[in-house]
């Protein structure tokens, strides 16, 4: 079990317990925080998009082709942005910071 | 236009058109209304080409695969398709009649409405930027439907997908058009990338690098459009803003239907899958009941079920005799097999 830090769109932050095996989306919306991930995390629809902390930006995995292109429907994009159905939560990852996009 | 049916189906997802074979396997004739400007609704719009494993009996189907088959599967009993029109309102003509009418101007009349919108209907996703309501439809537009209006003007479309470009493309023929994306790479047919590129070499339309940043009134009904490039900021003035960022899902219209729900779902029952309101059906995405799974294959049951209490509405006196495709020469005829 680890956790992850999670900035809404008040600028409240959050704690999320996390587990292994889930994906970023999965945590932040079985939490119950606003995110619409209106794809269940098929990498289709862009509403899941967040901001990553630069210091942990490294330690993800890069981008694929998939959520590139997904990229090009959201707003407001940033090199920190990514698509968080795309991340999966393991331990090198414990502890990372994120913001929700604006929706 | 005015039509009569015995059944209108509200959606042409998977889930609607699957619904279309059971009723017509009841002799019941169907209209299908869709706020898309084609069928399939989410396996068309969002993962046309992404593989569903989950089927029964298909290995391996995609979702343009999996409309293009049912649309086989259902030609034979002539459904009319109303499309690009979104239902709008429901009223009770009398106890065994309602009518539809759709944005388009249609009304439709039937005993049964059988309500297969998945999580909605399609809409246009908007840019979250400050007071951007101020301006939709005077001089922010999020679909073209009257190109006349942009004759000689200053127009700015935002996106990089075939929406963006084609239009883009288009109307860079009878107005002076850039366009603005956040790379310069684009989520379109190679065919129409390559006219784009070439439009822009011809000096046809201009390209900036950028994103929407926030819109402020200018003199003379014009936008001042401030964008950012990764830290930089710029701003250009134009007439018109078209921003294309793909299609959303919103409940729309069906939330003011009266009909009972659960955090935006239709409560049915799991018997006929019937509304709050006896006549009026739910099935596929839509629905909700204990232990729902948004699956296609449920949506596939539910269509079969509810086919069945439709029948004892639109034909009361008549009885309906359970029988199996493979065998019931009654079946084969309706099938033209
Ligand atoms: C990326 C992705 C992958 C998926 N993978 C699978 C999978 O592997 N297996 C599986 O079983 N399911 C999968 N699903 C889910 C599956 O696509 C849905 O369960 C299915 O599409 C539901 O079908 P439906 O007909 O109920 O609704 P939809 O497909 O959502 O269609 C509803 C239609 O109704 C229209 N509509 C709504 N309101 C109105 C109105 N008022 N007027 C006019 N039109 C209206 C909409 O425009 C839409 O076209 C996936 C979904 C996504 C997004
Ligand atoms: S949930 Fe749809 S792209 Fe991530």
């Amino acid at each position: 079990m680890g956790i992850i830090f999670v900035k809404d769109r008040e600028g409240n932050s959050h704690k999320l317990e996390a587990e292994a095996g889930s994906t970023i989306m999965e945590i932040i919306r079985d939490a119950g925080l606003e995110i619409e991930a209106a794809c269940g995390g098929c990498c289709a629809c862009a509403t899941c998009h967040v901001y990553v902390e630069e210091n942990w930006l490294s330690k993800l995995k890069t981008r694929c082709e998939e959520e590139i292109l997904m990229l090009d429907q959201a707003f407001h994009v940033a090199n920190t942005s990514r698509l968080c159905c795309q991340l999966e939560f393991d331990e090198q990852i414990n502890g990372i910071v994120l913001t929700l996009a604006p929706d | 236009m005015n039509h009569n049916t015995d059944v209108i189906i509200i959606g042409a997802g998977p889930v609607g058109l699957f619904a279309i074979f059971e009723l017509g396997l009841l002799n019941l004739q169907c209209h299908l209304i869709d706020n898309l400007d084609k069928v399939g609704g989410q396996c068309s719009e969002l993962y046309p080409e992404k593989p569903i494993y989950d089927i029964p009996s298909r290995v391996k189907i995609s979702g343009q695969e999996l409309t293009d088959e049912l649309m086989k599967q259902v030609k034979v009993f002539n459904p009319v398709f109303h499309l690009n029109q979104q239902a709008e309102k429901i009223e009770k003509l009398s106890d065994q009649l309602w009518k539809v009418s759709t944005s388009a101007g249609n009304i439709i009349s039937a005993k049964c409405v059988v309500i297969a919108a998945g999580v909605g209907s399609f809409v246009p996703r908007k840019p979250p930027i400050e007071n951007i309501e101020k301006y939709e439809n005077t001089s922010v537009f999020y679909s073209v439907r009257d190109k006349k209006k942009f004759n000689g003007k200053n127009i700015l479309i935002a996106g990089g997908g075939d929406s963006a470009l084609d239009w883009a493309n288009d109307l860079s023929s009878i107005a002076d058009v850039t366009l603005m994306h956040r790379r310069k790479e684009f989520r379109a047919a190679p065919t129409t990338v390559s006219k784009m590129l070439n439009l822009e070499k011809k000096n046809k339309i201009k390209f900036i690098l950028g994103q929407l940043d926030s819109i402020q009134e200018s003199e003379g009904q014009q936008l001042n459009i401030e964008y950012k490039n990764d830290e930089k900021k710029d701003s250009l003035k134009v007439d018109f803003l078209l921003p294309f960022y793909g299609l959303k899902m919103e409940l729309g219209p069906i939330a003011n239907w009266g009909l009972n729900l659960y955090e935006n779902q239709i409560v049915v029952d799991t018997e006929k899958f019937e509304t709050s309101e006896p006549s009026i059906f739910a099935i596929g995405d839509i629905n909700i009941y204990p232990g729902k799974l948004k699956l296609i294959l449920s949506g596939f049951h539910e269509a079969a079920l509810m086919a069945q209490k439709c029948f004892s509405y639109c034909c009361p006196d008549k009885k309906n005799v359970f029988r199996y495709t493979t065998s019931s020469k009654d079946l084969h005829k309706k099938l033209g097999v």
